[in-house]
């Protein structure tokens, strides 16, 4: 019967090419834009390169005081020195570092003037991440306590300043006014890694803000990397516990007197999704994920009603079979499974496109450097969404046609 | 076989009420070839598709091989058509889509069949009508007379116990009608199937065991 299907199916899509080609256009178009969107939030949520223990690590990086009596709310990235006094006193994770929120600088080399990214970390950075070094190393913790100004610098500034593949350690580049050894060349990594992409690391002696002044609210985010994946609700649970002690600032504004702290220890995606639900007493994943999938289903739903309205077209030109069919022996359910296998041939054909096409898109975006870096890929969890996806935009399209066409008198039917 | 009775079929709309056919009593016995005459428009076509089960009659009661159809289920009424039904149109109503082969298996596809089966019946089907050189061709590659044998294959491929003819000779010259003729009296025969066959020509009507007339809905002999 499934042979007889396919055959009709193709019979059906060679009779009508135009009507073929809007359909498959509108399914492999919309498919591709959705694989390559799922492609590029797996890119933003999964572990990558440099930051391979993604999965398994956890973050915190915003601290937030309300005033409840005054309604009033003052909240950003936590300082140095909390992730010194509070977060460092964690007795369960494995590493903890620190890495500044990125900032942007201008370099002059060779008369012309490069915009770079930096950012300042502590020796653990090194650790809790995985960084490619083409030359030289990363700075230690004995750089820092001998307070050496070097930098490890990533082959796009190598490229600009010493030349393509040139060495690069050892030479001195002056960035504001002050000279730095570069120590290290590392492979760069794309800006939607949100905390750990940059063009320079400095040491965090080499800052010159005051690291050392007591406040919770700064520029510095903290990585933990506990010793197994299994530590880290213990990892959650202890830093909550401290947490709850925090002394809360006392800023001598009457009109802002803070009284409750929201901070904890996230997963990479639940540290930004906690962002958007309320005071952060929720995660906000199923929020975020609620929201994601609403999004891709209002997207799908507009080709899906022009598909309904294609199919509709389509079927009623096949009235007539539908009547011998009938008359022969089809049930009412019997068509409608027929015409919703015809529709989801259909968009997995739209699918199978969709997958080309979106391998395409995947290919040019990693390599047309509108995103430097960028390393999207077209993996299992991928193709399984394209799937998964195809098959409800097929169902989408085909059972209210499917169903209305059944209802058709086979008398009727026939007289077409 | 068949006992229709108090058959009455009226089609209404918002201020018309036209009686297609009125208080029908018939009874055709098993291997019965019965003809249905009648001028255009008297009802023969509506009367064939409610024996066929393929309308519902307004008022009256269809009894079919002892079982009794009026207000079955679609599921229901799809089996029963399947099993014991097969039909014969005037303008053939093949899929053109589908090769000739595929369109005579199309009964036997809402059957429990294998597909190894369902060739070798629609196989043979076709050689009895004398098609099994145009199994792989496509309805729009053969004349009226074949398409029309086609159909025949198709509606006798189940061996269905009646067969029901809508015109079958009415879109074919008198030589080619008489062929389909010759068939379908060699299946009555030789196959003992019940056919009923409605049709325009009195030639036709007088190679059947009965004739039935009808007019403006009812039944004049």
């Amino acid at each position: 019967m499934l042979l007889n299907y396919l055959k009709i199916t193709f019979a059906v899509l060679q009779r009508r090419k135009f009507f073929t080609f809007i359909s498959l256009f509108g399914i492999s178009l919309t498919l591709t834009i959705l694989v390559v969107a799922t492609a590029f939030i797996d890119h933003l949520i999964a572990a990558g390169y440099p930051e391979i223990n993604r999965d398994r690590s956890l973050y915190i990086w915003n601290v937030k005081e309300k005033d409840t009596k005054n309604q009033g709310q003052s909240s950003g990235p936590i300082s140095f020195s909390f992730i010194n006094t509070y977060v460092r006193s964690l007795k369960t994770p494995a590493k903890i570092a620190a890495v500044s929120m990125p900032s942007t600088i201008n370099i002059y080399l060779n008369n012309h003037k490069l915009n770079v990214r930096y950012r300042y970390t502590d020796s653990n950075f090194w650790e809790v991440t995985s960084f490619d070094f083409l030359e030289g190393k990363n700075y230690t913790e004995q750089n820092i306590a001998n307070n050496d100004y070097v930098v490890v610098i990533n082959d796009y500034v190598r490229d600009e300043y010493v030349g393509k593949g040139q060495p690069a350690v050892g030479k001195m580049i002056e960035i504001d006014n002050v000279n730095y050894r570069i120590i290290g060349v590392v492979r760069g990594c794309p800006i939607t890694r949100i905390h750990v992409s940059s063009d320079l690391y400095f040491p965090y002696n080499t800052s010159k803000a005051d690291l050392k002044k007591v406040e919770l609210r700064g520029n510095f985010a903290a990585i933990i990397l506990p010793n197994t994946p299994s530590d880290i609700p213990k990892i959650q649970t202890e830093f909550n516990v401290v947490a709850s002690k925090i002394k809360l600032t006392d800023t001598g504004d009457k009109w802002f007197k803070p009284d409750k702290l929201y901070v904890s220890a996230d997963s990479y995606i639940t540290s930004f999704t906690r962002q958007f639900k309320g005071d952060g007493e929720d995660d906000g994943v199923g929020y975020f994920f609620t929201i994601v999938l609403g999004i891709a289903l209002l997207f799908m739903s507009l080709p899906a009603i022009n598909l309904v309205n294609i199919n509709m077209s389509r079927i009623m030109e096949r009235a007539s079979e539908i009547g011998i069919r009938k008359a022969f022996g089809a049930s009412s359910k019997t068509l409608v499974m027929q015409f919703v296998i015809e529709n989801i041939i259909l968009t997995l054909i739209g699918g199978v496109i969709a997958v080309f096409l979106s391998l395409g898109v995947i290919y040019y975006l990693n390599n047309s450097n509108l995103i430097a870096y960028i390393d999207l890929s077209f993996n299992w969890k991928v193709f399984s969404v394209a799937i998964f996806v195809s098959l409800l935009f097929g169902l989408l399209s085909g059972v209210y046609p499917a169903w209305r066409m059944s209802k058709l008198q086979v008398v009727e039917a026939l007289k077409n | 076989m068949i006992h229709l009775k108090n058959i009455e079929k009226v089609y209404r709309t918002a201020t018309v009420e036209t009686v297609a056919l009125n208080n029908i009593n018939l009874s055709v016995e098993k291997g019965e070839f019965v003809s249905i005459m009648g001028p255009s428009g008297c009802g023969k076509s509506t009367l064939l598709n409610i024996i066929g089960l393929l309308d519902e009659p307004s008022k009256g009661k269809v009894e079919i091989g002892g079982k009794h159809t009026n207000g079955l289920p679609d599921s229901q009424l799809a089996h029963f058509r399947n099993q014991t039904l097969g039909f014969i149109f005037q303008s053939f109503h093949l899929i053109n889509d589908l090769p000739v082969l595929d369109n005579v298996e199309l009964p036997l596809l809402y059957r429990k069949v294998s597909s190894s089966e369902r060739r070798r019946l629609a196989s043979e089907a076709l050689e009895k009508v004398g098609l099994s050189n145009r199994m792989k061709h496509y309805p729009n590659q053969l004349s009226g007379g074949q398409k029309q044998r086609v159909a025949i294959a198709r509606a006798i491929v189940g061996q269905p116990q009646i067969i029901l003819a809508d015109e079958p000779t009415g879109n074919l010259d008198s030589n080619m009608g008489n062929e389909i003729m010759d068939i379908l009296t060699t299946l009555n025969q030789r196959d003992k199937a019940t056919i009923i066959m409605v049709t325009h020509d009195e030639n036709m009507a007088k190679r059947t065991h009965r004739l039935i007339r009808l007019f403006d809905g009812s039944q004049v002999s």
